[in-house]
């Protein structure tokens, strides 16, 4: 039995509130209803509402605002809209070849056909994922011959990539460590505080970059960490900060982890540029090694997106290394929970890919020489960028800090306005927290790069 | 050393994942497995569909193909051809962009993208979901922050549908409320409405300006046609009304671990929909940035050609066709052999799945005697069984029902 209700529901504001506090308003126009062909009949709601006939069509999603474009990818969608010839996309962080073009490893182009060849079926992975994938990325990550490995001792669940794999770790410190904050550094990567607001975890920043040295602020941030709760999460790069490319020293990793252990906080690691860094894998794994060593209990969020260039096959993982396999496991099976219920269980495609790579040693080798080359081709880039700073600068600035930041990205200083100018005048697209991506620059272009960071450094206040 | 996660306790295994986890331990060469609904060939194998293959190779072939992130609402050919498959190519509300397309991870994704994006941008927070429904859909949209309640839709006496009841119980939801419909071969009964009975319900969900969210899994894989699977979806976006819409490609590509799926918002106006994409994506991104390119690709591929799209269609018939052919040898040898009570609900349900009406203690016994693993609701995936194993499933259920209790 089919009835016509007419009414117009009175409209009203409703708050709700992001877990660091802001209240935001969401007004709705509540429902409005189509006019039926036949049949109109006036009904008055019980709750006293006044219903009146409506000829208009409105959506209830009429009060939706326009979303701000993402920070990040919004670059590069303003860089494509850009048809001056010396543009330049130092957006977002993905591998360039010398020639600025997208790179895929001869490795991974090697997996895919035989992935092929071998012809597989497509059968729902585990929730948790491939089961070979989640061995060799926990023997890459802490070695293969860690005891934490051997003991059981790491729950590790396949992830969206590095985001997916953050996002399962927040969920599990919402449900589990109710009021626990999140420690972020000062700045992160801009999706980290979205990661821990829509997972409705509470987050404070600890002192990290230093605007006057362009290097790390490390008093700041250790007395920010001793400061925070006993029981925090430090969120923590393992190389290769980003944005800033300023890493702590060996030495300056040792105290934060005493800082860790004096305050019962849990380390919780972002590792998305692992042999991406400096080349090699081990190395660049060291930060997460020397802490789980010293026998802590760790998060760690793996990434291959820009190590073995699958930024959009989504693969990762998340890794948390307990004190005995037994917490492991019933930390693994909370994960899995709460990966049901996002999407079931994760895709097959780049697990198997990275599974293919890491599990044959010819093409571990080869992954190994092309991850050296594109960290190279980066090293050789910050070497010709600094050059052509301090040659074309007669100001006696220091332009060293480019060459000691490490991995994709740099953190240039430049402010706001300064970054605006290096889009405006000079059509260089960067994030406006001053950040360049190393690997959007080829050598060909370092002078020009030189020039339009000289200007806006110096002629824009 | 006391671990921080001491307090964190073993979570239970999914009750549907957790079927094949036993049937796996199992060592009986006569177990079958009639848990997960994905389908098997008449061998008992997985299928990968021939066009699967063919897209891949060309994906493989292309030179030019990069790996580089995909938007965050994914590639847009994947969601126009998403769209107009579930909608009809000549749809007017795609043709006013009045259609808000993501690409998501499958069904599940699809589910959550979007029961977030109500959370977050509706009024209403409550969700009505068939009694019974998909075991996961209550956790998505609980997870989400929406609060679940149920409506009519099985009647264990006729092992069809409560109409009346599903009627009553939308008829006193409160306005706006959104509803949740199998848009065909309903998970896990296989019972569907009829053509009349789903333009009541449409007629009904208008009236009281309720939010109809579809779940479209089985597109094609229910009856073996397209355009068939997808009327009930269409009745209710020709009204000019607004929905949500879920698609996935698991089932009717069998791109199950791939992830491929929809989300589409159809709106009242193109700016709305413009909108809405738009705060689609701050839901998206601080769940996994952007979606996994593969699957996406493989059907895209074989959506935009026409040769493989037929090619598709074929297969797709195919496994529907084996499906029926399964219910309809079941229905047989249950008569055959004169087990008791009425099993034509077997040959009336559609889809993957056949809701039995066996209780869990039927279900118990089949697992233990006759190694037989389902969900304890009662419920069968049809596409698990095949021409040689069927009398072992009817000697199961003979058993079940005609052993002293």
């Amino acid at each position: 039995m089919a009835s016509s209700v007419l009414s117009l529901a009175s409209a009203g504001p409703s708050a709700s509130l992001s877990s660091n506090g802001i209240e935001k308003g969401k007004l709705n126009l509540g429902n409005c209803f189509k006019k039926e062909k036949t049949n109109l009949f006036l009904k008055t709601k019980s709750v006293g509402r006044i219903s009146m006939v409506v000829a208009s069509d409105v959506s209830r999603f009429e009060g939706i605002t326009m979303a701000p474009p993402d920070p990040i990818l919004g670059v590069s969608e303003a860089f494509k809209a850009d048809n001056h010839e010396l543009k330049l996309n130092l957006g977002v962080g993905a591998y360039r070849t010398e020639e600025l073009q997208p790179y895929v490893l001869d490795v991974v182009k090697k997996a895919d056909k035989l992935l092929l060849e071998k012809g597989e079926n497509r059968e729902y992975l585990p929730i948790e994922g491939l089961a070979a994938f989640n061995k060799v990325t926990a023997e890459l990550l802490f070695g293969a011959d860690n005891p934490v490995i051997k003991q059981q001792r790491v729950a590790t669940v396949q992830g969206l990539s590095g985001t997916g794999s953050l996002r399962l770790a927040a969920a599990l410190i919402e449900r589990y460590f109710p009021g626990a904050k999140v420690l972020i550094s000062s700045p992160t990567w801009g999706n980290h505080k979205n990661i821990f607001n829509d997972a409705r975890v509470p987050w404070s920043e600890y002192r990290y970059y230093d605007p006057k040295t362009v290097g790390l602020d490390f008093e700041g941030m250790i007395a920010d960490i001793k400061e925070a709760p006993e029981g925090s999460f430090i969120l923590l790069h393992g190389c290769a900060h980003n944005p800033t490319g300023i890493d702590p020293t060996p030495e300056q990793w040792e105290t934060i982890a005493d800082v860790i252990q004096e305050k019962n906080h849990i380390p919780f690691f972002d590792i998305a540029y692992q042999g991406f860094a400096s080349g090699s894998l081990d190395t660049d794994a060291a930060s997460v090694r020397m802490f789980v060593a010293r026998g802590m209990e760790v998060i760690a969020a793996q990434s291959y997106s820009k190590n073995l260039g699958l930024y959009a096959e989504r693969i990762g993982a998340i890794n948390v290394v307990c004190s005995s396999s037994d917490d492991a496991a019933r930390v693994k099976s909370q994960l899995k929970r709460i990966a049901r219920p996002m999407y079931s269980n994760p895709p097959v495609h780049g697990a198997r890919i990275v599974a293919s790579v890491v599990g044959d040693a010819a093409l571990f080798k080869e992954w190994n020489a092309e991850m050296e080359m594109m960290a190279g081709r980066i090293m050789n880039v910050r070497q010709k960028l600094f050059d052509s700073l301090s040659s074309k600068d007669k100001s006696g600035k220091d332009w060293s800090f480019v060459l000691r930041q490490i991995g994709m990205f740099s953190f240039t200083g430049l402010n706001k306005a300064q970054c605006d100018n290096m889009t405006n005048k000079w059509h260089v697209y960067m994030t406006k927290d001053g950040r360049i991506s190393l690997a959007g620059l080829s050598l060909a272009k370092c002078e020009y790069l030189a020039d339009a960071i000289i200007d806006s450094y110096h002629n824009v206040s | 050393m006391d671990s921080v996660f001491a307090a964190i306790v073993q979570a239970p295994e999914d009750p549907i994942l957790g079927v094949t986890v036993a049937y796996n331990k199992d060592q009986s060469p006569v177990k079958l497995n009639l848990g997960v609904g994905a389908y098997r060939t008449e061998e008992g194998k997985p299928l990968v569909l021939n066009v699967v293959r063919k897209a891949e190779q060309l994906l493989v072939n292309d030179q030019y193909r990069v790996k580089e992130y995909l938007p965050i609402l994914g590639l847009a050919e994947f969601n126009k051809l998403s769209a107009k498959l579930i909608l009809g190519d000549d749809s007017p509300a795609i043709q006013r962009n009045r259609v808000a397309t993501a690409q998501c991870l499958s069904g599940t994704g699809s589910l959550r993208v979007g029961a977030e994006f109500l959370a977050k941008h509706y009024h209403e927070h409550t969700i009505y979901i068939p009694q019974p429904s998909w075991g996961n859909h209550l956790k998505v949209f609980t997870m989400a922050g929406l609060s679940v309640k149920t409506y009519s839709y099985y009647d264990p006496t006729t092992r069809g549908l409560n109409f009346r009841g599903l009627l009553e119980d939308l008829g006193a939801a409160p306005a706006g409320a959104v509803v949740l419909l199998h848009a065909c071969a309903h998970n896990p009964t296989g019972v569907d409405p009829t053509v009349e009975q789903w333009e009541q319900i449409r007629k009904l969900i208008r009236s009281k300006g309720l939010l109809p969210f579809f779940d479209s899994a089985y597109q094609g894989f229910a009856s073996g046609s397209l355009d068939a699977d997808a009327q009930p979806v269409r009745m209710f976006v020709a009204d000019g009304g607004e929905c949500f819409i879920a698609q996935s490609y698991a089932k009717n590509m069998g791109l199950y671990g791939e992830r491929v799926g929809a989300l589409s918002i159809v709106c009242k106006a193109a700016d709305v929909a413009s909108r809405v994409e738009s705060q689609l994506k701050l839901v998206i991104r601080p769940m996994y940035s952007n979606p996994p390119i593969h699957g996406a690709s493989i059907a895209s591929t074989i959506l935009k050609n026409s040769d493989m799209y037929n090619e598709w269609k074929i297969e797709l018939k195919a496994m529907a066709d084996r499906i029926i052919s399964m219910r309809k040898q079941l229905f047989d040898a249950l008569t055959a052999k004169g087990t008791p009570g009425d099993w034509s609900h077997i040959i009336k349900q559609i889809g993957m799945f056949t809701f039995t009406g066996l209780n869990g203690d039927q279900v118990a016994f089949m697992t233990k005697e006759y190694h037989i693993y389902m969900t304890s609701d009662g419920r069968i995936s049809m596409a698990g069984l095949s021409s040689g194993t069927v009398p072992h499933l009817a000697d199961a259920i003979h058993a079940a029902v005609t052993r002293a209790s």
